[in-house]
């Protein structure tokens, strides 16, 4: 018998952060168990949608609308929820200590701490006025400052940054936006995709600089940012500077603590860390080996999601690894939605090929990679979106780019009445190999339902 | 976490841009419009042609002003921003005060029409405005109704050219709304004004019972079976209508092929109402209120229905304790005037724009059954696309949590989706579509696709 363990085998779990990874891992624990299931968190009482913060600010919807939950529901699932800070974790009486005082006991902790803003050590980077944009404490204080921003300077060209630039425009707040390369995002975006946000954004009005760096922030008497000088001298008058700049785990607070910490609380792939009942999921962990091609910190959403359901199953008896399968990804930049299956490398490998199409106007574009033997890798969508399921099949049974794009229709996911763009890229493929492929299909919803529900022979 | 505990504090916005010039430029045209119909009502001599004309102008080019002085320049998108900080589509001062004049619009039109001018012989008021224009059109006078119909056809083809506008980077919004102009302009409005004026008994074609609650009244069924051919042909129609084209229409569409493409209570809330869409009430109690309470209007017009019937059939209007006539009056006043007028419209800038639809429309009862159990129509999730941010439920007019779904990658079926697609436009992930297909059609109300976690990892089924 574990110490501290309450009548029959009901466990203690507690939860550090109210995120989507917490948040998953308690869902999942209790859809499993009877557990006594407690979830911390400082920042807000009630988990929210990270990712809808910028909606709040721009008046799209209040506070209340990106919570997915009623308050009712956590009382009615007996999950229990501290809005407190965690100070301390003495791993080996098993005990947190909060902000407060209050001292909390676990059987097993789940540390789903997030991540923290990355920092830029330059002069003036402790004026009021900078801001990186994360949490919904960030996002009260650039809603406080907003009134007095006449022009914003935003450093550092990620989702994120981008984000903070569609949430001043939409108060008409003038944005300049430095960014270190020579295209937006263009450490993930292709070139032609990393060129056609470039243009977008500039039509929404922003001072687009690239090849720019941050190396001064200037503030007046009072200790607030009045200017920033970019690494070519030039100095530009601003009120706001918003770093978004990448974000890191948020570890600081266990260094000292007998946790194995690299650049995120290291756990193995059923999401343990070197301590026994203590484990480590979303934006905080970092694999010790994560599956080929994925990389060891991904700070995304979806798996943060996946973490917490598989370490939930886990606690619950169920011993289930983190397998996050074909990646994929998504984003909406301005007005242009971006989504991502499999693997879409910035610059195209050797041994693969890519078919790409785009719109007129630049603000639609579908490219397919597939390597020189001919299998599928991944799919990446400007403006067009498809069908999840369908590009994963085509990449895990290791579809031919013709089979594909035989019945490329299969994928299309956009609103009924939207212009087809699949014999588009079948032109664009004709274009580049000389070979002709005529669709085989119309799309409805049955022949979809009948491709993912078929082995691969009969579908090809 | 360097931070402290911080109670959430709500976000207020300190400052938003205000309307630019020409924004305030259309409002002021607008209603000036407006105000000269008003003034005009007044006196005889003011009630003149000219002076209705340039009324109606008015009010139709501010507001065609302003939606293309709000979209025109914009890039093709999404436009909620600052809708929550807007007095009139945030529950502030000007939507109080929009909700007070609609509902007080509509509380004379039904109940005190005089006060609008209705009289026996030679209107006065307002509906004298409109005698010129309904002489024009049908050899007669004005009443209140036909005044009313041209406010309501003006508002839903002028709010529409706005929502045309807005959505115009979404060709299936753009259908839908031209569909509902064209149904309201030519179904509800034209064709039945210009059946008045060859003397034939008149219907709107496309509203059906039970929305059109006294179809079976014996009074109507009088008029159409003493119409002549026309008239029995209507009849007809109508019958065709409730039995054979919608539950097939449905069958292959879902109910949305009547409510945000053809309906008129639909019609206005799709382009009137479009602002105050998310205003509607998307928690679980509102949910089972509104299940009890279409439901009950659905089994009460039926009950009335039948009576009425009974009534026209044996010409006895007294079962046990039930009155036919007491009740269809009833009816015709709590539902008919003060549920789908009154609090129906009157209510778009508190309660969201399908008040009405959501919560009283027997029709749209009905067509929910046929929806959930047996219709092709669902809301596809995208597999685990869903980032849980919540546009889909907040947009979503008839208040469906469509988040609650998407979110565990389950399609939606729900006997309330009107199928407006508004949830599929703003979702920021491309999460959702709405799609017609037979093949799951025996299991559609249960839990189709829901993220599974197994010995191969988390997967869907």
């Amino acid at each position: 018998m574990t110490p501290g363990r309450d009548s029959g085998n009901q466990l203690r779990i507690v939860i550090i952060g109210n995120g989507i990874a917490g948040i998953t891992a308690a869902r999942q624990i209790r859809k499993m168990s009877d557990h006594a299931i407690t979830v911390i968190s400082s920042e807000s009482k009630y988990f929210f949608s990270r990712t809808a913060l910028m909606y709040v600010y721009m008046g799209h919807m209040r506070q209340k609308d990106i919570e997915p939950y009623e308050p009712w529901f956590w009382d009615k699932n007996k999950i229990n929820l501290i809005h407190d800070h965690v100070v301390q974790i003495l791993f080996d009486k098993k005990r947190l200590i909060l902000a407060s005082g209050q001292e909390v006991s676990y059987d097993k902790l789940i540390i789903a701490c997030g991540s923290d803003s990355n920092t830029l050590n330059i002069p003036g980077i402790d004026a009021s006025g900078v801001n990186a944009l994360y949490s919904l404490q960030d996002l009260q204080s650039i809603n406080s400052m907003s009134p007095n921003i006449k022009r914003a300077v935003i450093i550092g060209g990620g989702l994120i940054g981008i984000e903070l630039a569609e949430m001043f425009c939409s108060r008409k707040i003038p944005v300049t936006f430095l960014i270190r390369e020579s295209a937006f995002w263009n450490i993930v975006l292709p070139k032609e995709e990393a060129e056609m946000i470039n243009h977008h954004i500039r039509e929404h009005h922003i001072d687009l600089k690239l090849n720019s760096e941050l190396i001064e922030i200037k503030k007046n008497m009072e200790g607030h940012v009045n200017g920033v000088i970019t690494i070519d001298g030039e100095e530009i008058a601003c009120d706001f500077a918003g770093l978004t700049i990448g974000v890191h785990p948020n570890i600081d607070w266990l260094k000292d603590s007998p946790l194995e910490i690299n650049e995120g609380i290291l756990v193995d792939t059923y999401l343990r860390t070197n301590l026994d009942d203590v484990y480590a999921i979303g934006d905080c962990a970092e694999l010790r080996q994560p599956s080929p091609g994925r990389k060891p910190i991904e700070a995304i959403w979806y798996t943060g999601r996946m973490m917490g359901e598989a370490v939930g199953s886990s606690i619950c008896g169920k011993l289930s690894a983190y397998q996050p399968g074909i990646f994929y990804n998504s984003a909406k930049f301005f007005d242009i939605e971006y989504q991502v299956y499999g693997d879409i490398q910035t610059q195209l490998p050797p041994n693969q090929k890519t078919v790409f199409w785009q719109s007129q106007d630049q603000k639609k574009s579908i490219r397919i990679n597939y390597a020189t033997d001919g299998n599928v890798l991944g799919f990446n969508l400007m403006g067009v979106r498809f069908r999840q399921e369908v590009c994963e099949k085509w990449i895990t049974q290791k579809y031919s780019i013709e089979e594909v794009l035989q019945s490329l229709e299969l994928a299309e996911f956009d609103p009924e009445f939207s212009e087809h763009y699949s014999s588009s890229v079948r032109e664009q493929y004709q274009l580049l190999t000389g070979q002709t492929i005529h669709s085989k299909m119309i799309h409805t919803y049955n022949q979809v339902h009948q491709f993912l529900n078929s082995p691969k022979t009969l579908a090809s | 976490m360097n931070q402290t505990v911080q109670k959430s504090i709500s976000l207020t916005p300190h400052h938003f841009p205000d309307l630019t010039l020409g924004q305030k430029i259309s409002v002021v045209i607008g209603i000036t419009g407006l105000m000269i119909g008003i003034i005009a009502s007044t006196s005889t001599e003011a009630r003149t042609v000219a002076n209705l004309a340039i009324s109606l102008s008015f009010i139709s080019i501010g507001v065609i002003a302003y939606s293309w002085l709000s979209y025109k320049k914009e890039s093709d998108g999404i436009k909620n921003n600052l809708v929550w900080f807007k007095s009139l589509t945030s529950r502030g001062l000007w939507a109080w005060i929009t909700a007070l004049v609609i509902t007080g619009f509509y509380i004379l039109l039904y109940f005190f029409p005089g006060a609008l001018g209705l009289n026996k012989i030679n209107n006065t008021g307002l509906v004298g405005l409109f005698d010129p224009l309904s002489v024009w059109i049908k050899h007669k006078p004005a009443t209140q109704w036909f005044v009313y119909g041209v406010l309501y056809t003006m508002a839903i083809l002028l709010f529409g050219i706005k929502f045309l506008w807005k959505y115009r980077h979404n060709q299936y919004q753009r259908l839908r709304t031209l569909s509902v102009m064209f149904f309201q302009l030519c179904f509800a409005f034209t064709i039945p004004e210009l059946l008045e004026r060859l003397n034939q008994p008149s219907m709107d074609l496309k509203n059906m019972w039970p929305l059109n609650y006294y179809f079976f009244f014996d009074w109507n069924l009088d008029k159409l079976i003493q119409g002549g051919t026309l008239g029995i042909f209507l009849l007809g129609w109508g019958i065709l209508m409730i039995f054979i084209i919608s539950p097939i229409l449905t069958y292959f569409y879902g109910k949305r092929w009547y409510c945000s493409w053809v309906c008129g209570c639909g019609g206005l809330a799709e382009t009137a109402g479009d602002p105050f869409r998310h205003l509607s009430d998307k928690t679980l109690k509102a949910w089972k209120v509104e299940r009890w309470l279409v439901h009950s209007v659905l089994v009460l017009i039926v009950i009335v229905t039948l009576l009425v019937l009974y009534t026209y059939f044996t010409g006895n209007s007294q079962v046990l304790f039930l009155n036919s006539f007491t009740l269809r009056e009833w009816y015709g006043f709590f539902i008919g005037s003060i549920f789908s007028g009154v609090i129906g419209v009157g209510f778009y800038p508190l309660m969201g724009s399908r008040v009405w639809c959501r919560f009283g429309c027997p029709m749209a009862a009905i067509l929910g059954i046929q929806q959930k159990f047996f219709s092709r129509f669902r809301i596809t999730t995208n597999g685990g696309q869903c980032i849980s941010c919540g546009n889909c439920s907040t947009y979503c007019e008839m208040g469906i949590d469509v988040r609650h779904y998407a979110q565990r990658g389950q399609n939606i079926v729900r006997a309330s989706c009107v199928g407006c697609g508004i949830c599929a436009a703003v979702c920021p992930r491309g999460v959702l579509k709405l799609e017609n297909g037979s093949v799951d059609i025996h299991q559609r109300t249960s839990d189709l696709k829901v993220l599974k976690l197994d010995q191969k990892g988390v997967h869907f089924d």
